[in-house]
């Protein structure tokens, strides 16, 4: 976007906030958002953009503000953030025609999901006979009697290349919209630092707060952390799988196997963080509050998905284990094409913004004077 | 308000600071604690509610606090700023035990952080809390509730009994109703009448009509009036308040630190009149900020404009609302409705004055005027350069300097001379023992928290 195009509300908003921020900055040891703010004098529609996606949403600056509501200056800028950051995603993604699905992500996924599981059910039905289904085909290859190892890592592979290449397009007009310039390694480097240990999330050490004043210590971190690393585990799993795949060796492995163990280790963590998540997210106060569903409906795909794939797990020896199988395929799929339209593309977002700011750290000086 | 049979052991009126650093004190001294604070709870906290730092003394750096600051450091700023109109022993006393309030707040849950961009010079001598003084100031108020304070919000100390040097019981209202509750002893910490306009213009005159408050709306005085009616001693000038220039486009309260403007060293200030009327590059401006205040209330409608150009636009803190811009001077002069013709003059002189010189605004630099009335002795550079800027100014109110009088031990002294057994008082309500006049950066919280913890611990244990 050039500097020049008119604010959309939302920019307005936090360019409104920032401009205060930047006049008090008594926030200025909470998080990156604010050394960054600091950086400049005046905020235009990139800027905006770019501190929004800093902003790790832990709640702090809310309740340290002296200008929040009912105050006249109205300042509370998780808020005005999460609007934007939103706001950022549908403005970008692509293709544009599918803006409208992060407003309404969670009838859009629950819709997807219920289609894909469908279609995997009716695929496997109609790729074998019916009674397949719930017949117990354990022993090695018993998936892939379900359905042979090429569909499945061709299918699953070019959902995994679309979601990844649709969130790069978007991430890309949203890093050039920032008029951000060419980052170093070494700052790559720790911005993958600073967001594998969300180190933004804990109000500069006091603790992210969401229920209310009282800091909360860890917990909406420890939480993502078990989301992140168990989707991450899982990923390795399918990732290993293949491996062993080309090897000769084929799933299901037994209960000791490197595959097995990793993606059991993920389901879990998939399963208690999303959880874990949404259950802080039911205690979050009102007045921080932006929840638009997006996040839960992701929240819940990322749950379901390891739930669906630890119930496999136990009970792959049964006659459940076809339309279990049918289900877990279903729901990752799902989550996959997801991916672009939801809460997933936070994280590339985030990590652009975080790269930023290492960059602008070492190459910019705060203007104002003593 | 507080129930029937709710008596405390120590009543504390005020919920900043000094009252919450009172009521923790007491409550970890044994006492049963109500806090009666005036303010609804959003606004609780006075004007503690607004500061970032707090001045404390300390023989070595701490990784945050950039190098050491003696007390003898300490002491020669506090007489330096004073002129030493302070109380020598209670002052000295006040800035050794300042040494303990880093770790005091610590184990209240308070943090802290680096001096803020653009407050670099503060970083040795200031210890600024991480997320500003509302942060500071719910963690204060989460280890009282923790310890079992009562606070009631919306409620206000509006009568006290005394029984000669003893008090008997204080009157707290709410919402129009008074309940007398009776305690062993009470701390009254409700900050100084800043938000008193009647009471300001008492002391300054009508121009007081046109002062802005930087501060809550809640510090009304009543609480001090109470005490000086009831006899306790004054201390401090009443009709001396500490007034800087601010945004004249402020809220009339509560506009706090953003309305602050650090450009008038880079520029010029006229009056209603377009006349300049003094030095403007005299000292830096953290050393200057203050008679500003004074200096814009003594004009025509206590209002004031700084006009700087292009140059130097970048050399201070951003401000919170925008300048007025223009590309002529005279432009600049119709949009704040100034007479063109003569602010043209004003700047055509002033630009005329100038002498060439190097300028460096983190130096006493050598731009001056000569041949000017008034002069201004640094960084003086010719306005003319478009385009150019103009902001106003008016007087905001801080803080007051009148207070009761007290001992080392926080207890109040009467009038005549008798020191209270039970009543005490701490912060801004008795600073003025110790800043009997002018400032230093952070020591109305140093204040408010040595004396706080005084007068709690003091009070839990005042034998009923
Ligand atoms: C914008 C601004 C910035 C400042 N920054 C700093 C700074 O960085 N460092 C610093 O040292 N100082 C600073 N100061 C000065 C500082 O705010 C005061 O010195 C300090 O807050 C005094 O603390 P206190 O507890 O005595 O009073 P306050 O914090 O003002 O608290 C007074 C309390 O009493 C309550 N009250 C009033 N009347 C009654 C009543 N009748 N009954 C019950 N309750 C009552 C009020 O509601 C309030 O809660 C600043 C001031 C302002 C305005
Ligand atoms: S959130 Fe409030 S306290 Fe924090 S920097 Fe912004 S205006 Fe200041
Ligand atoms: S990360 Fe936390 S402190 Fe920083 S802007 Fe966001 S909500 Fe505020």
């Amino acid at each position: 976007m050039s500097k020049l195009e008119a604010l959309t509300s939302a920019q307005a908003e936090v360019v409104r906030q920032m401009t205060v921020c930047n006049a008090c900055r008594y926030c200025e040891g909470l998080c990156a958002v604010f050394p960054a703010m600091e950086l400049r004098r005046a905020f235009d529609g990139g800027d905006a953009d770019y501190l929004a996606n800093l902003c790790h949403n832990c709640g702090a600056c809310y309740y340290d503000c002296q200008y929040a509501p009912p105050h006249e200056f109205a300042i509370n800028v998780p808020v005005a953030m999460a609007a934007l950051r939103d706001e950022t995603y549908a403005r970008n993604v692509w293709p544009a025609a599918f803006a409208g699905a992060f407003a309404r992500h969670g009838l859009w996924v629950t819709f997807a999901a219920a289609l894909s599981v469908a279609v995997f059910v009716a695929g496997f039905v109609a790729a074998n006979d019916p009674g397949a289904l719930f017949a117990p085909v354990g022993g090695e290859g018993g998936f892939y009697r379900m359905m042979p190892h090429w569909a499945m890592a061709g299918l699953f592979g070019a959902a995994f290349v679309y979601a990844i290449a649709a969130i790069g397009i978007g991430v890309r007009r949203f890093w050039r919209g920032t008029d951000a310039q060419a980052v170093g390694w070494a700052e790559i480097w720790q911005a993958c630092r600073d967001a594998a240990s969300l180190k933004y999330l804990d109000g500069g050490g006091m603790g992210c707060m969401n229920a209310g004043e009282r800091p909360e210590t860890d917990r909406r971190r420890l939480f993502h952390h078990a989301t992140f690393y168990g989707f991450a585990l899982c990923f390795a799993a399918t990732g290993l799988a293949t491996v062993f795949h080309e090897f000769g060796a084929q799933a299901p492995y037994p209960l000791w196997h490197p595959v097995v163990v990793l993606g059991a280790l993920g389901g879990v963590g998939l399963v208690v963080g999303p959880l874990g998540l949404l259950a802080e997210r039911a205690k979050r106060d009102a007045a921080i509050a932006t929840h638009t569903g997006m996040g839960a409906a992701f929240l819940w795909m990322l749950c379901l998905s390891g739930l669906s794939g630890m119930l496999l797990l136990a009970l792959r020896d049964t006659a459940a284990m076809g339309l279990l199988l049918a289900l877990h395929l279903g729901l990752v799929f799902a989550l996959f094409l997801s991916f672009p339209y939801g809460k997933f593309v936070h994280g590339f977002y985030r990590f652009a913004a975080l790269a930023r700011y290492a960059h602008e750290r070492r190459t910019r000086k705060v203007e104002a004077v003593d | 308000m507080p129930g029937p049979g709710e008596d405390p052991s120590v009543l504390v009126a005020g919920g900043g600071n000094a009252a919450l650093c009172a009521a923790i004190s007491a409550a970890r001294g044994g006492a049963r604690v109500t806090v009666l604070e005036r303010a609804p709870k959003f606004y609780r906290g006075g004007n503690t509610r607004h500061t970032r730092n707090m001045r404390v003394a300390h023989t070595a750096g701490n990784g945050i606090l950039t190098g050491p600051y003696p007390v003898a450091e300490f002491l020669d700023d506090l007489m330096r700023v004073t002129k030493g109109v302070t109380d020598e022993l209670l002052a000295r006393m006040t800035l050794e035990r300042s040494a303990e309030l880093w770790d005091f707040l610590w184990a209240q849950g308070v943090r802290f952080q680096p001096s803020l961009g653009g407050t670099l010079s503060l970083g040795r001598t200031n210890a600024f809390f991480l997320g500003g003084g509302r942060s500071m100031l719910n963690a204060l108020y989460r280890t009282a509730e923790d310890l079992g304070v009562v606070i009631h919000y919306d409620t206000q100390l509006v009568d006290i009994v005394l029984d000669g040097d003893r008090f008997v019981s204080g009157t707290a209202e709410s919402g129009g109703v008074r309940r007398e509750i009776q305690a062993d002893a009470l701390v009254v910490a409700s900050g100084g009448f800043e938000a008193n306009i009647d009471w300001l213009t008492q002391a300054w005159g009508p121009a007081a009509q046109n002062f802005l408050i930087r501060g809550t709306p809640y510090n009304r005085g009543e609480a001090l009036r109470l005490l000086l009616d009831k006899g306790i001693a004054a201390v401090g000038e009443p009709n001396q308040c500490h007034a800087v220039a601010i945004d004249g486009r402020a809220p009339k309260f509560d506009g706090g630190i953003v309305t602050r403007l650090d450009c008038v060293p880079f520029g010029v200030v006229l009056n209603a009149g377009g006349q300049r009327f003094y030095d403007e590059g005299e000292d830096f401006w953290p050393k200057r900020y203050a008679i500003w205040g004074r200096l814009v209330a003594a004009q025509p409608g206590q209002i004031g404009h700084v006009i700087i150009d292009e140059k130097a636009i970048r050399l201070f803190m951003p401000s919170v609302f925008p300048p007025v811009v223009a590309e002529s001077i005279p432009e600049l002069a119709a949009k704040i409705g100034l007479d063109p013709a003569t602010t043209t003059e004003t700047i055509a002189a002033f630009n005329a004055a100038c002498v060439p010189g190097s300028f460096d605004h983190t130096v006493h630099d050598d731009c001056r005027t000569e041949g000017l009335t008034p002069s201004k002795s640094h960084w003086a550079r010719p306005i003319d350069t478009p385009p150019f800027y103009a902001y106003s100014l008016r007087p905001g109110i801080t803080f007051t300097y009148l207070g009761v009088k007290v001992d080392e031990t926080a207890r109040m002294i009467r009038a005549d001379g008798r020191r209270c057994a039970n009543l005490f008082a701490a912060g801004e309500i008795m600073a003025g023992n110790i800043l009997g006049q002018g400032y230093l950066a952070g020591i109305g919280m140093t204040i408010g928290g040595v004396f706080g913890r005084i007068a709690g611990e003091g009070a839990a244990h005042v034998q009923a």
